[in-house]
């Protein structure tokens, strides 16, 4: 079967440093695939050579069959891959409705449109009306987004990604300073994503990988240590030394 | 099915509210305008003045109030547009009112391209320093080719043919004050329209997030520049507006002073808001007008001290502060 989206030896080195060494994975429709690793391991740099943010020193980047290694990071978005950011980036003045209908309309190709008015468009509103109800966002959806608690916040960023109907969903921290307790919500949206949608996430909230991903990928000063299932994770000695070592440390020493 | 009902005139209402606003908007316009016509009969220069700076205000509040590009420089569309006009009528016979309006239009939508291309190059402090330099380009540009724009001594000869071939352009600018009346109109409508519309959603998403708008999938530059034609097109017809009814273009139209006013005007009725264009617009001009009357030496002063205690008491400006304080009521009461 042909990989929905893949990288291959990618490399990127900023002045000598390398950051993404040599790293490849590949991600089939369906896919439920979490890249894991230390601070400084290289994830940010790899999340931007994989969205087009950033152009790798060496390595391919395909998507749908398709080299997209040179294309910006507004046609892998057309292309079918959609990222969620680290630190919410909403806007804030918005309200969950036009936020969605602005996603619809641009996927639709009918963001350009000078006249008229998505209220007025029904197959716009229904399609928006259904991804805040999956997400039980529907009624929030005249407030403005400032207005919203981040953890729901963190709810739209995903209604967004998912408005774009994308083929390959790259999640990054999808529950990132959200409070214990309304983590369980996001959980809750992850497990209601398409099943046929092959989803990169990168967590540092390992209940949450645990639960979520079917297979991690550990990534360590640039370069790939693990790729398994979440069950062998932990025992792997150089993921204990690289990863949870501090943590294997203290187990050791009590 | 009660569900979907309840749905559909949940989102009904806004909708409804919306229109019912920019009537009232429409409403206030004309009746203002046949005030001031009955007001002021021997001021009407004065208000058709206004009407082509408000033009010009609302063309920067397409870029600078919805989309967030900050412009020093915008007065180069405005005065485009006059420049554009004029030399149609006095060099090769276009004397057509309409026609000088759509030469205006078109001449303005270029320099929006043409500065648009410049400006958006860069990001704020670069993006506003290059504005300031693409005014003192056009500045200078008009200023050299004097056997076209008649430099420093302003472009004159301007002769604009009745109305419909039926309302000549006479010495009190009664025509001239109820067709920039009009044409104000116009685009007013036509803007509610745009700002409402998918692309004027576009162009709120990238003012609030441009790398958000991006990971959507759509060109930021490419709703900036067609943004920048539109308000190219809009301040234009401010430009046309004003060559007809002075019959006049002088380099001051290309100014940088005139870029920073307008701006300011904008500032002081409330950015990202047709109606705080207008507002800031009136309120200035007449403020202006009365206080240089009353006091010829210290009039500057005053303005300056009108636009600091807007700043600091009324930052989100005239309008702004009035629309959310009437918000706050309304919050208040449900």
């Amino acid at each position: 079967m042909i990989p929905l989206f893949g990288v291959q030896n990618l490399n990127k080195s900023f002045g000598g440093l390398a950051v993404t060494n040599n790293v490849s994975l590949s991600l089939a429709a369906g896919d439920r695939l979490a890249l894991i690793g230390p601070n400084g391991a290289g994830k940010t740099t790899f999340v931007n050579l994989v969205t087009g943010n950033l152009l790798p020193n060496s390595g391919t980047v395909r998507l749908a069959g398709q080299d997209v290694t040179r294309r910006n990071a507004m046609e892998r978005v057309r292309l079918g891959l959609v990222r969620s950011f680290q630190v919410t980036r909403l806007f804030y003045g918005m309200t969950p409705e036009e936020h969605l209908a602005l996603a619809v309309l641009q996927r639709e190709g009918k963001s350009g449109r000078m006249v008229g008015r998505y209220q007025a468009m029904p197959e716009v509103m229904d399609e928006v009306r259904d991804i805040l109800d999956l997400l039980g966002l529907l009624e929030l959806s005249h407030l403005k987004v400032r207005e919203i608690a981040y953890g729901q916040q963190r709810l739209l960023e995903i209604a967004l990604a998912l408005a774009l109907r994308p083929k390959v969903l790259l999640l990054d921290e999808p529950a990132a300073g959200v409070p214990q307790s309304e983590t369980a919500r996001i959980e809750q949206a992850l497990d209601k994503l398409p099943p046929d949608l092959a989803v990169l996430m990168i967590e540092h909230d390992m209940d949450l990988v645990f639960r979520f991903a079917k297979r991690v990928i550990v990534l360590a000063a640039g370069t790939v240590i693990f790729d398994g299932s979440p069950q062998d994770v932990t025992k792997d000695a150089r993921v204990r030394e690289a990863y949870l070592g501090s943590y294997a440390n203290v187990g050791s020493a009590a | 099915m009660a569900a979907s009902t309840t749905q559909t005139l949940a989102a009904g209402a806004p909708a409804r509210r919306n229109i019912t606003g920019s009537l009232i908007g429409i409403a206030a316009i004309i009746v203002i305008g046949i005030i001031g016509y009955y007001l002021f009969p021997n001021n009407l220069a004065l208000l058709t003045r206004i009407i082509a700076t408000a033009l010009l205000v609302l063309s920067i509040d397409l870029v600078t109030g919805y989309c967030g590009v900050a412009t020093l420089g915008h007065a180069a569309l405005f005065g485009a547009g006059a420049y554009a006009a004029g030399i149609a009528s006095a060099h090769y016979g276009i004397s057509d009112p309409l026609l000088m309006t759509l030469v205006g239009a078109l001449a303005g939508a270029v320099a929006g391209l043409v500065s648009g291309l410049i400006i958006l190059r860069a990001h704020g402090l670069p993006q506003l320093v290059l504005s300031i330099a693409v005014i003192h380009l056009f500045h200078e540009a008009a200023n050299k080719a004097s056997s076209w724009t008649g430099g420093s001594d302003g472009l004159s000869g301007i002769a604009p043919t009745a109305l419909l071939g039926l309302f000549e352009f006479d010495l009190w600018g009664r025509t001239a004050y109820i067709y920039g009346l009009a044409l104000l109109l116009i685009v007013f409508v036509l803007l509610q329209l745009l700002v409402r519309s998918p692309f004027g959603m576009l162009a709120r998403g990238v003012r609030e997030d441009p790398l958000r708008i991006s990971a959507m999938g759509a060109s930021v530059q490419s709703v900036l520049l067609r943004m920048y034609v539109i308000s190219g097109v809009v301040a234009g017809i401010g430009g046309a507006l004003s060559a007809m009814s002075t019959q006049v273009v002088g380099l001051d139209s290309l100014s940088f002073t005139l870029s920073a006013e307008s701006l300011v005007m904008l500032v002081l009725g409330g950015t990202g808001s047709l109606y705080g264009a207008l507002v800031g617009t009136v309120s200035f001009m007449w403020f202006e007008d009365v206080v240089s009357a009353a006091n010829p030496f210290h009039w500057l002063t005053m303005v300056g001290a009108l636009l600091i205690a807007v700043v600091l008491f009324a930052p989100r400006g005239l309008y702004g502060t009035a629309a959310a304080l009437v918000q706050r009521l309304k919050g208040g009461r449900a």
